[in-house]
């Protein structure tokens, strides 16, 4: 997990669901660079373009509600994407984030002001935002989340550290 | 302080005396499903480096979503799953002429009272309908449970829903459901355990009962739950599943709810989803006389043989309207075999519609797709922009009684139109 991450960022509304972030026809992949191509398609090509060039995304309440669709996280993560901040999230998008290695931050104040197109400044490890000249702070994540993210991901984490736990414990 | 169903259900798999809202645990889920997404979880294993699986018979495959493939590439996903099932054992395998997950493993006897189940797919909430606490995942968590059997979860607070029922003729537990997504909104219980009550559940099908735990999901619930009784347990019998193998979970009387909610389904009229959010719902009076170009009786929320046969009662007898597509997929090769007896299968036959094998067909965009500028009137439970074809077509949602009143007609119209008459 990199502990501070800013750039540019990308303003939606209330209730993006997932066949908005990806459509369905395009789950046949699960490589977030083909997958970074079709993120966002519903909403034309306008939208893409300013998507490609943002290091996060900012959403309203319920940000990616809908399906269960891992690539709807991994999507963005193929788009360069290095956090999403919202006022709230969608229970599964919210798992996926965690599990893809991709920081989800609930802060509805910063999520309120961010400009779209503005700068924004995310310090994980602090739980400050610092956005259009304002600083705002959220709860940070419980250890075992913290563990997650700080591999990359679930599947990496258990890589890393459950499964040769799990091998020594049968020998 | 007495616990919720989620409470209690967690803490058992959890292997917990107890457990509260807001607490992570490590949980072992008592069932792995996975749809179209096993390809992605049996890839993502060997990304992990291991095959080796914690419990094979925890592990359930259906090739719903894209049945039967269309490309080489989705034939070759499922010939991967094919495979993979074969080579480990997995019994739970149900190849693409199975129907649709949810109905097809609850049909087989292998949902059970007091199971907490993950699956792919967000409407796992569905299970709830028989006393289990479902939810969806992502495909890398489900694959963490095939390689180490559990997974981290996070205890929810739960929201208790009461309907007083009976409900009018012409209404049905979608108009329910869509009446409470409309009233609470689109996370109206995101990341809650809702557990419906109520003069209106008690003695309730197990059918509706699906419908309402189905449609939970768009309340943002992590899963919903009715709790179990004679109509659980003899539809269980009737599946082969003994009281003995199964261990029931029911809340105590005095569990603490984030909220309690009331519906008082004796007055309520049929409602309609309109697009593109779940949540923005109307009663049928201000969207009747939207003109459709297509009906779809189908998915997970509303195909099964209870809702054919609500659909039937009203098509019987009836044209579709000219230059209307009305598509039926009905949810499971079971629910096909028994419409096909008992005839409910040649009055859509007879009526013009196109039966297309069991599975989530337009419901997931496979086949039954819309135009630009077309109109869609479904029984499913998503109306989301491009779910179904062109970004520029347009998603209704309501009851399957809505849907026949409406392919007869052409417009969206009010099913008891069709039932005063009779």
């Amino acid at each position: 997990m990199t502990e501070k991450i800013g750039g540019k960022l990308i303003k939606f509304g209330d209730n993006v669901n997932t066949d908005v972030i990806i459509p369905g026809r395009y789950l046949v992949s699960i490589d977030p660079q083909e997958l970074a191509k079709h993120a966002f398609e519903p909403l034309g090509p306008e939208v893409q373009k300013r998507l490609w060039v943002s290091q996060v995304v900012v959403g309203g309440k319920n940000f990616g509600c809908g399906s269960a669709r891992e690539q709807a996280a991994s999507c963005l993560i193929g788009a360069g994407i290095k956090a999403v901040l919202a006022k709230s999230f969608s229970r599964v998008f919210f798992r996926n984030c965690i599990n893809t290695g991709l920081p989800a931050v609930e802060c509805p104040e910063a999520a309120e002001v961010a400009a779209d197109g503005g700068e924004i400044r995310i310090d994980l490890a602090q739980g400050r935002v610092d956005v259009q000249g304002k600083k705002f702070s959220f709860a940070s994540y419980p250890e075992s989340l913290k563990q997650i993210l700080d591999a990359g991901g679930l599947i990496p984490y258990l890589a890393k550290y459950v499964l040769p736990q799990q091998e020594a414990s049968k020998r | 302080m007495g616990k919720t169903f989620a409470e209690k259900a967690l803490a058992r798999a959890a292997g917990l005396s107890e457990v509260s809202p807001g607490e992570i645990v490590d949980a072992y889920p008592d069932l792995y499903m996975s749809h179209m997404a096993s390809w992605r979880c049996i890839r993502t294993m060997e990304k992990l480096g291991t095959d080796k699986l914690y419990d094979v018979d925890r592990i359930a495959m259906v090739m719903d979503h894209i049945s039967p493939a269309q490309t080489a590439k989705t034939a070759d996903d499922q010939r991967m799953c094919r495979e993979f099932a074969q080579k480990k054992g997995i019994k739970k395998f149900y190849d693409v002429n199975a129907g649709i997950a949810h109905i097809v493993l609850s049909e087989a006897g292998h949902i059970r009272p007091g199971m907490v189940i993950i699956g792919t797919d967000s409407h796992t909430t569905i299970y709830g309908s028989l006393g289990a606490l479902g939810t969806g995942v992502g495909f890398s968590e489900l694959t963490a449970a095939w390689a180490t059997g559990k997974l981290w979860m996070k205890v929810p607070l739960s929201v208790k829903v009461v309907i007083e029922g009976p409900l009018a003729r012409g209404v049905s537990s979608k108009d329910v459901m869509l009446k409470l997504i409309g009233d609470l909104t689109a996370d109206g219980a995101t990341y809650c355990s809702v557990e419906f009550h109520g003069s209106y559940t008690e003695g309730l099908s197990i059918s509706d009962r699906m419908t309402l735990c189905n449609l939970a999901m768009e309340l943002g619930a992590k899963n919903g739950f009715v709790r179990p009784d004679e109509v659980t347990r003899s539809y269980l019998t009737g599946r082969g599943v003994k009281p003995g193998d199964y261990s029931e979970i029911h809340p105590d009387a005095d569990a603490a709810y984030a909220k309690t909610v009331t519906i008082d389904g004796r007055r309520l009229t049929p409602q309609i989803a309109c697009p593109h959010a779940v949540d923005n719902v109307k009663p049928i009076e201000q969207v009747a006389g939207t003109k459709v170009n297509q009906v779809f009786i189908g998915s997970c929320a509303n195909a099964k043989w209870e809702d054919l046969v609500e659909a039937a009662a009203i098509l019987k007898g009836h044209k579709i309207a000219s230059g209307v597509r009305l598509l039926v997929s009905p949810a499971s090769k079971e629910i096909v075999e028994r419409t096909v007896r008992d005839g409910t299968y040649s009055i859509f036959l007879e009526a013009g519609a196109l039966i297309t094998n069991p599975g989530c067909s337009a419901c997931a965009g496979d086949g039954g797709v819309m135009a630009d500028g077309e109109v869609t009137l479904s029984t499913a439970n998503r109306n989301f922009q491009g779910r179904m074809g062109s970004y520029q077509a347009e998603i209704y949602l309501g009851s399957p009684a809505v849907a026949a009143a409406t392919a007869i007609r052409g417009v969206i119209t009010d099913p008891r139109e069709f039932m005063e008459r009779k």
